[in-house]
């Protein structure tokens, strides 16, 4: 899934960016910091940052995607606003969360891991929640949906919509 | 500009007032001439690398110099050569306290020796081990004294530039040290000309962005270069062709933070500490199933069981001591039957652990040695930088193995298996991680073998914690309340109202709602 980066709404932050950049291009090894940098200030990693960050240093993209992927501070994807975390756990799992997952993948029309394009939703695999006794269960941000069936799911988001 | 003589008269004025206020909160007391933490659980304990933690306000510079800091500095800036320094530092023997324990004088002394227009000094805060935080606990309570110890390092091998290498989940020590380097800079501790000298030295924090094997010296340089956080392979010593190339020394927080007492107070005086070959102390992170958690800090040589007892309170809930892991995923579980063994470098390697950077973990007899391997081997696997193939795929396949003894589906011939594989991992991986990633494996097989064999041949768990080979058993104290039938999600429980209740175990997910929900704890585990 690609997303749109907005560079209206984020013109201001772009700017504070390009004069990190500056500040620190010629400090040896000045890749890490900016993209921590980045990372704080976008929440994310997006690729037209990184196309940027690779004209200002003059390092390839394909080093910095490198250096990117190595730690798992960085993300290439935005997390929703509201994230949906659907327990894998094995109670879950014989009372059928495979199927409300499916169900989810299907109303927001992305897979499991990933974000809507309209950063409205994303969806997070959680090891079990210790809620077994309310299975299938799902959290929607802080929020614990229990003993969930697949025709509850479509209700149920358009409440977070 | 700052000087010595400036530097004695802020300590003249900040002690005083220093003592007034520690006086008032009353928690420390005064013992040979120091200024310690009160209470039962610091009487065993010599602080030195912690010997200001919760004494000293971590912010303010004032306090630091009032119980002596920076005057090892200072006293060195003036009246030592770089050569006397090290060779102070060779006397002294402090070892590296990151876990490998090699001498940091003679590390220093490479670097002296070796010639080069420009030398680095790298702080290896990249403290990674779960449930570890020693480092933590020096960078919050205490940052001075590592910057100091990072300036004599840098004066020791003729350094002016130094990075601390920090883990991006410390903020607050991140937030610490550039207060701390800042004011150090405003003082003239830190910067050009320090003191008046003709020594200038700089820090720069580095932060880490969540890779256990950059805690690797090589792979923490490549990684400060903006690099992937891989290791080298080790053609050049560090010493000698380090962070760019150039003649770098990496010294662990706790280390550093050793290093200014010990011109304060004389080599002497460190070496009367611990032991011949570990002189001096060792942070510890006590934790696990222990009464008094926390952080201990005790001279080498101690036994394990003076530390746990005598220390830390004894076993919590007062189970019977099973094993205590020392040395993170690197390290081993020491059985109950070596307690007595004394905590240094050489001892604990002998008993197939290592001192590593300080985490102690107390287990008890409720914890299973084939899970616990397992849980390291997760972790291992996670941060396995993927360079070398042994490390990479060998401890992939280990973790299936343990998985499936765990879950009940191990073989006779999975010990052997994971014997062969721990032998290739270790001597053909390239940098400590990979190097030692099977010691959990290793350590518990050689002494918990019969806890394997029961895994493997009677597919029972002794000790009750793998949740695959239980059942959930109803005994004759049931009532026939309905209660745990009714709270099962995946219905295996039969029985009528006040009738003994049944678990289909066949069917059962070992869930445990029904032994939580039991009014009269009808429901065990077996």
């Amino acid at each position: 899934m690609e997303f749109k980066f907005d560079w209206e709404e984020n013109k201001e932050k772009i700017e504070e960016f390009k004069i990190f950049i500056k500040e620190n291009m010629d400090k040896e090894g000045a890749l890490m910091p900016v993209l921590q940098e980045a990372q704080g200030k976008f929440g994310y990693l997006p690729v037209e940052i990184l196309e940027m960050t690779s004209k200002e240093l003059r390092i390839p993209l394909a080093e910095i995607y490198g250096v990117a992927t190595f730690y798992s501070q960085f993300s290439f994807i935005p997390k929703g606003e509201n994230n949906i975390s659907v327990c894998l756990g094995t109670a879950c799992y014989v009372k059928g969360a495979e199927k409300i997952l499916e169900e989810i993948e299907k109303v927001l029309d992305i897979k499991c891991g990933g974000t809507t394009p309209d950063l409205k939703f994303s969806i997070t695999p959680t090891r079990c929640i210790g809620a077994c006794g309310l299975a299938p269960v799902i959290n929607i941000n802080e929020d614990i949906h229990g003993r969930l069936k697949v025709e509850d799911i479509k209700g149920l988001i358009e409440k977070y919509r | 500009m700052m000087t010595i003589e400036n530097l004695k008269e802020i300590k003249e004025k900040a002690r005083p007032i220093l003592e007034e206020r520690l006086e008032q909160e009353g928690k420390t007391e005064v013992r040979d001439g120091n200024i310690v933490l009160k209470g039962d659980y610091y009487k065993k304990q010599v602080r030195i690398a912690l010997r200001n933690c919760e004494i000293i306000r971590p912010e303010s510079i004032d306090e630091y110099i009032a119980l002596d800091g920076y005057s090892a500095l200072g006293k060195m800036l003036t009246e030592m050569t770089p050569g006397e320094v090290i060779s102070a530092m060779k006397d002294a023997n402090l070892r590296g306290r990151g876990g490998a324990g090699f001498p940091a004088g003679r590390k220093w002394e490479e670097a002296f020796k070796y010639n080069s227009d420009k030398k680095y000094i790298i702080c290896n805060a990249d403290e990674g081990d779960p449930g570890a935080f020693m480092d933590r606990s020096i960078l919050e309570g205490d940052p001075h004294s590592v910057l100091e110890g990072m300036a004599i390092a840098g004066y020791a091998v003729g350094a002016d530039q130094g990075f601390i290498y920090v883990r991006a989940e410390y903020p607050v020590a991140v937030k610490r040290l550039k207060a701390a380097i800042a004011k150090a800079k405003e003082y003239g501790l830190l910067g050009n000309n320090i003191l008046g000298t003709d020594f200038s030295f700089d820090i720069e924090l580095r932060l880490g962005a969540g890779a256990f094997v950059c805690g690797e010296g090589t792979a923490l340089m490549e990684s400060i270069e903006g690099k992937r956080g891989m290791p080298r392979t080790k053609i050049h010593r560090t010493a000698h062709k380090g962070l760019w190339q150039k003649p770098t020394i990496i010294n662990n927080v706790e280390t550093l933070a050793n290093v200014p007492v010990i011109f304060q107070r004389g080599v002497e005086w460190f070496r009367s500490i611990g032991t011949e070959k570990s002189p001096g102390t060792k942070v510890f992170a006590l934790v696990g199933k222990v009464k008094e958690a926390g952080l201990v800090e005790v001279p080498m040589g101690m036994s394990l069981r003076e530390i746990v007892f005598d220390i830390g309170g004894g076993v919590a809930e007062d189970r019977a001591i099973k094993a205590v892991q020392t040395g993170g995923p690197s390290g081993g579980c020491i059985p109950a039957e070596l307690l007595d063994t004394p905590v240094d470098f050489e001892s604990l390697g002998a008993i197939g652990s290592i001192m590593g950077s300080g985490g102690m973990v107390v287990m008890d007899e409720t914890d299973c040695m084939v899970d616990i391997a397992r849980f390291f081997l997760d972790f291992t696997v996670d941060e396995s930088c993927g360079k070398c193939v042994p490390c990479r795929e060998g401890t992939k396949r280990m973790l299936e193995i343990l998985e499936r003894i765990t879950e009940g589906n191990g073989t006779e011939e999975d010990i052997e298996r994971m014997e062969s594989l721990s032998e290739t991992i270790s001597s053909a991986s390239l940098c400590g991680l990979g190097q030692t990633a099977s010691n959990p494996v290793t350590s518990t097989l050689h002494y918990f073998r019969e806890e394997y064999e029961a895994h493997i041949r009677d597919k029972k768990c002794p000790a009750g914690s793998c949740q695959a080979l239980l059942e959930y058993y109803i005994t004759e104290a049931c009532i026939g309340c309905t209660k745990c039938a009714r709270n099962c999600p995946v219905s295996c429980i039969d029985g009528k109202v006040k009738e003994r209740h049944v678990i289909d175990t066949s069917r059962c997910i070992k869930c445990g709602n029904c032994m939580a929900v039991c009014p009269v704890g009808a429901v065990i585990k077996r």
